[in-house]
């Protein structure tokens, strides 16, 4: 809010910056505690973990690097990591390309065309928000089931082939794009696949760059459909495999608490470099209402 | 996927149309057509609409109104309703999520909304850093997050939540064994992960505002609260409904956090059941799909019932008519 009083007073204002800028300071500290205690965690034992808590402790010298080396080291531990790593990984890249072209095409037909059914099509992309997945979790896994693609990636996969999200957010972004690029390229002999992959799709890669980050955040931490889906230890995805190592007796915990720290490392990466494009793609929903 | 036959250039489309009606020219003209177009295109929503949405969801109704045995079912009616009327387990799920619900409400909601007008403001310098941190939670798989609040609630003294309790004179706490500090140890992590997220949906309402109404404030010369209270609060309402919409959802079917926070589907006492948990107890841990999907409808029921009220109350769908 513009407060015209401190716009004028400079060493009033100049207060003002700091408790606001403090404010936040100490909100990110406070946000940022739990991952940087689970970070200086992850360089001591993972009994340490069960003795005491997650308790901050600056101490260099109990420190070390054993957790990672035994978590590269490619013994048995570590290569089931890396084997769930690895699942994780192609689950995430299969399924953040698949959805975005297929939703890419859908919000296109939705936008570039009239026809009969349009605008109820897009009433049921909006319905289908509505319904919570985890009503439909138990029918879905006895049709997975029935599809014999139990313990499989493509069960895992295609449930979410059509996100509603992401179908709306290309819709809204396709919207913004001028109709007249369209009958130019009609006239020019295009025919209306080619213009759709060849003229438009260029033209929506900020779309394409805000959907993949936020489908590639969900399929890499999503927990719930690929716990019920996947039964082999082999097929885990990382989530899941780090879920299995939470035993009361505690006998994995270095391989947890380093192999979680690790695992966020990709998706904050990308976070990192694309920042921009998932605020745009998380909050589009929001303004229209 | 029609990329392969649209490589034929148009030139000698149009040259073969022109020959003879051949069937198959015929259904490659209507194929390329503008008619038939849009319906191709949205052909894998319609699927993906009837596999996984619709007919899972009859489906979900259909069970709930049966016994599902591992050879066959049968119906039994409302049996499964009247028993979930009975089940004492049932209705600590209920309102463990319902008081989750709320709690979200009351502090995800009016927080973010002012840390998204402070940052707004002039007053904040480093805008995209605080940004960015406030999202990171977001970031972070449940499954780690919930693993280090597990071990931050821990009820050992070391714990660092016992250590900010101690600090203040509180005492310490077996956090994850009473319900009262169980919900507080659940709204912690709520209010941890989305926080930044609310925040930035708010930020994102407000940069939709209109500046120059600001400016006819100021000469009307209104307060810093009233322009807040007259001109930010009413226009960042559909902002507000959309995120009252989703809050409700998200805090009815939240599952997975107290599933880490307790290390499993089983928390003492079930101060951490929800209704998606008891649903998943059921219907995998149990393997008794029909109750299970008797509780799901419940809670469909429940979501719908709340957010139609919701919407209502906020004259959504009035605005629509206009």
């Amino acid at each position: 809010m513009a407060k015209q009083k401190t716009m004028s007073g400079t060493p009033q204002r100049r207060v003002g910056t700091i408790l606001g800028t403090g404010f936040f300071l100490i909100l990110s500290l406070i946000i940022i505690f739990p991952v940087f205690a689970g970070l200086l965690a992850s360089f001591r034992p993972g009994t340490q973990l069960i003795r005491r808590g997650l308790a901050i402790d600056l101490d260099i010298s109990t420190m070390n690097l054993n957790n990672y080396t035994y978590l590269f080291s490619g013994n048995a531990d570590s290569q089931k990591y890396f084997m769930w790593y690895k699942n994780s990984l192609v689950i995430t890249v299969v399924s953040v390309a698949l959805t975005l072209l297929i939703c890419y095409f859908v919000a296109y037909g939705l936008t570039m065309y009239e026809f009969r059914f349009k605008n109820a099509l897009f009433t049921i992309v909006l319905a289908t928000m509505m319904v919570p997945f985890e009503i439909l979790m138990l029918p879905l896994y006895k049709e997975i089931i029935a599809f014999k693609l139990i313990d499989t990636y493509t069960g895992v996969i295609i449930i979410g082939l059509c996100g509603a999200s992401t179908i709306f957010f290309f819709k809204q972004y396709l919207s913004g794009l001028p109709k007249d690029l369209l009958d130019a390229a009609r006239i020019d002999g295009c025919n209306e696949y080619k213009i759709s992959v060849k003229i438009i799709l260029p033209l929506a890669k900020p779309a394409f760059a805000s959907m993949g980050i936020l489908c590639a955040m969900g399929s890499w931490n999503a927990i719930l459909w690929p716990l019920l889906v996947l039964k082999g230890a082999n097929k885990f995805t990382l989530p899941i495999g780090l879920n299995t190592l939470l035993t009361p007796y505690g006998n994995n915990y270095d391989v947890l608490i380093a192999g979680s720290m690790f695992g966020i490392l990709p998706i904050l990466v990308i976070f990192l470099i694309f920042n921009r494009y998932i605020i745009d793609g998380m909050t589009a929903g929001a303004v229209k209402g | 996927m029609d990329i392969n036959i649209s490589r034929v250039p148009a030139e000698r489309q149009a040259s073969s149309f022109k020959k003879d009606g051949v069937g198959f020219m015929k259904f490659k003209k209507l194929f390329y057509s503008q008619k038939v177009a849009p319906y191709v295109f949205v052909i894998p929503f319609i699927l993906s609409f009837f596999f996984f949405w619709v007919y899972p969801l009859i489906t979900a109704f259909t069970m709930s109104f049966q016994d599902i045995g591992a050879i066959k079912s049968e119906w039994i009616g409302f049996a499964n309703y009247a028993k979930l009327l009975k089940d004492n387990v049932f209705h600590i799920a209920v309102m463990n999520s319902c008081k989750y619900m709320f709690f979200t409400l009351v502090l995800l909601i009016p927080f973010p909304m002012l840390f998204a007008v402070l940052m707004d403001s002039h007053l904040v310098k480093a805008k995209g850093v605080w940004k960015a941190v406030l999202y990171m939670p977001a970031l972070t798989s449940v499954v780690i997050s919930g693993t280090l609040f597990r071990l931050m609630f821990t009820e050992y003294t070391t714990g660092q939540m016992n250590m900010i309790t101690a600090a203040l004179g509180l005492g310490t706490y077996k956090w994850l064994k009473m319900g009262w500090s169980g919900m507080v140890a659940l709204l912690i992590v709520a209010c941890w992960r989305w926080t930044g997220v609310n925040m930035l949906y708010f930020l994102s309402g407000l940069k939709s505002i209109d500046s120059s109404l600001y400016e006819a404030a100021d000469i009307d010369g209104a307060s810093g609260w009233q322009k807040f209270r007259y001109v930010t609060l009413p226009l960042l309402k559909p902002t507000t409904v959309y995120v009252l919409t989703i809050s409700v959802y998200a805090g009815l079917s939240m599952f997975l956090e107290s599933y880490m926070l307790w290390a499993g589907n089983s928390s003492p006492n079930n101060i951490g059941l929800t209704i998606v948990g008891y649903l998943y107890k059921r219907g995998i841990e149990k393997n008794d799909m029909g109750y299970a999907c008797a509780v799901g409808v419940v809670l469909l029921v429940v979501a719908l019932i709340i957010n139609f009220v919701q919407l209502i109350f906020n004259g959504t769908f009035k605005k629509e008519e206009q």
